[in-house]
């Protein structure tokens, strides 16, 4: 979707302040958001491109004045009111209405290690071969999603180079939407500078994307 | 994704999250914080510093009254919500707090950017480990100790004296976690993000990094579940240092493309301080 997620190449945020001995956190309630939203995502109720989705749904005025662990909290309320395991009232007082559903799947701090160690890798096998191959000339779709994907505006419609051909992965735009993992090829598509900015980039400039084969076309 | 709240020089933002960033910033030097109002129920003590289980509070003293929130109004309503989040997820069973202690415990202790540093010297000193890493990141990185969330699928990207990687996510914050860590706030930015797509020499200059004119820079938009590391050049210098001293000269930003590897001794342009929290 061309939600307020999709920055490359949007102005107006000023300059980049990297921040001299940043610490890991700036504020305690960010350490819980994070460690509650990967315990949440244990539950099973969502896969990383629907938690994505989540964050670039929300209000683009609330999304773009959050940081980065408010944009994680309003859309882990989201995520858990959508699949039914919390009720507003509930979020109001703080309070249960109802034991958890998913309490079976509560991640127990032993396990969190092997959790962290084991991921969620999105790599799958395929018997269909590459369509395309190292070196060729590709073009990028034109396409308004209207839910998630990951072809970021700027980079639609553009000519580029197969740079690497890499194995299957699933495909967000339907994972993201619980409609399968529809894995597909993924590319490293190079593309001058010049073919997304014209003349308003730097010189020289390349830029690549990962790109699922369902995003490309031959050129 | 950050917010604009974290723009330099924008305070007339009155956003209730840069209210909280600014007042649990405080609530860091405990007890100032979450103390200040006397509370006689004990529950918010603990939670300013990242360990506290306080979090069965709440019970035992008025609840189903509907002003749970009274008991958390000495926070600003971010930390608030999220403490009544997580509360409610403890009370219906879903989260352990002693699992959220543990995974903040790993990405604020044992994660970070030395593991990348570590795969970088490694690279430099070992010839056939750079081959493996070019023919299957994941795995050589693997064979360090290193992998998992956000480092399933790993590459690496080696700068050359003609071609500079730096790497973005400009869709949300893709990072490589196992090899890095958390990312910075500026990596989260929509200043970073949106820009150095367009101009990254000007955003490397910001990071007070001047690259030679004739290098090709290379940016790695990480649109996918693919997790980029570069692999900064090794310095002049340091022919006699062994893995670990190199190892030491290796910066986070340098292995995300904003800084290069400076030779020991010297100030590493476009390099932030070493914030290398884990080893």
């Amino acid at each position: 979707m061309n939600g307020p997620h999709d920055v490359g190449g949007r102005a107006g945020f000023g300059s980049v302040a990297p921040e001299p001995d940043e610490p890991l956190f700036h504020a305690d309630w960010e350490r819980r958001v994070l460690g509650v939203t990967l315990c949440c995502g244990a539950l099973g109720y969502w896969t990383i491109d629907e938690s994505r989705h989540a964050r670039e749904s929300l209000p683009p005025a609330l999304y773009c004045s959050s940081s980065y662990y408010r944009i994680w909290l309003e859309s882990l309320e989201r995520l858990l009111l959508r699949h039914g395991e919390i009720v507003p009232e509930e979020l109001d007082d703080a309070y249960p209405c109802t034991p958890g559903k998913a309490r079976a799947r509560r991640l127990p701090p032993e396990q969190v290690p092997a959790t962290l160690a084991r991921g969620a890798p999105t790599a799958r096998d395929v018997d269909a071969a590459p369509r395309f191959a190292v070196g060729d000339t590709v073009r990028t779709v034109v396409t308004h999603v209207h839910g998630h994907t990951r072809l970021p505006g700027y980079a639609r419609d553009k000519r580029g180079r197969v740079e690497s051909v890499h194995e299957a992965h699933v495909l967000p735009d339907t994972c993201a939407h619980g409609a399968g993992e529809h894995p597909e090829r993924l590319y490293t598509i190079a593309f001058d500078g010049e073919t997304l900015w014209g003349s308003g980039g730097e010189a020289g400039l390349i830029v690549s994307i990962e790109a699922w084969e369902s995003y490309l076309e031959p050129a | 994704m950050s917010g604009s709240e974290e723009e330099p020089g924008d305070p007339e933002d009155g956003d209730g999250d840069r209210e909280s960033r600014r007042g649990l910033a405080g609530g860091r030097d405990e007890p100032k914080h979450g103390h200040a109002h006397g509370h006689a129920h004990g529950h918010a003590h603990g939670h300013g510093h990242g360990h506290g289980h306080g979090h069965g509070h709440g019970h035992g003293h008025g609840h189903g009254h509907g002003d749970d929130h009274g008991h958390y109004n000495h926070l600003d309503p971010v930390a608030a919500r999220v403490r009544a989040l997580e509360t409610l997820l403890v009370a219906k069973g879903l989260v352990d707090p002693a699992a959220v202690d543990r995974i903040v415990d790993t990405y604020e202790h044992r994660v970070g950017p030395r593991n990348g540093a570590r795969v970088v010297a490694r690279v430099w000193t070992d010839p056939d480990f750079r081959v493996r890493l070019e023919g299957d990141a994941t795995a050589a990185i693997a064979s360090l100790g290193f992998g998992g969330r956000q480092g399933e699928h790993m590459r690496a990207a080696f700068n050359t004296p003609e071609v500079h990687n730096v790497v973005v996510c400009t869709l949300c914050s893709c990072y490589p976690w196992t090899v890095l860590g958390l990312p910075p706030t500026w990596y989260k930015s929509p200043a970073y993000r949106s820009r150095v797509v367009v101009e990254p020499r000007a955003v490397l200059a910001e990071f007070g990094l001047a690259l030679p004119e004739g290098v090709t820079v290379r940016v790695r938009d990480s649109t996918s579940e693919l997790r980029w590391l570069v692999v900064p050049e090794r310095p002049e210098g340091t022919e006699g240092l062994d893995e670990d001293a190199l190892a030491a000269l290796v910066t986070r930003d340098a292995m995300i493309g904003t800084a290069v590897v400076a030779p020991p001794g010297t100030a590493a342009p476009g390099s932030s301080p070493a914030v290398n929290i884990a080893s």
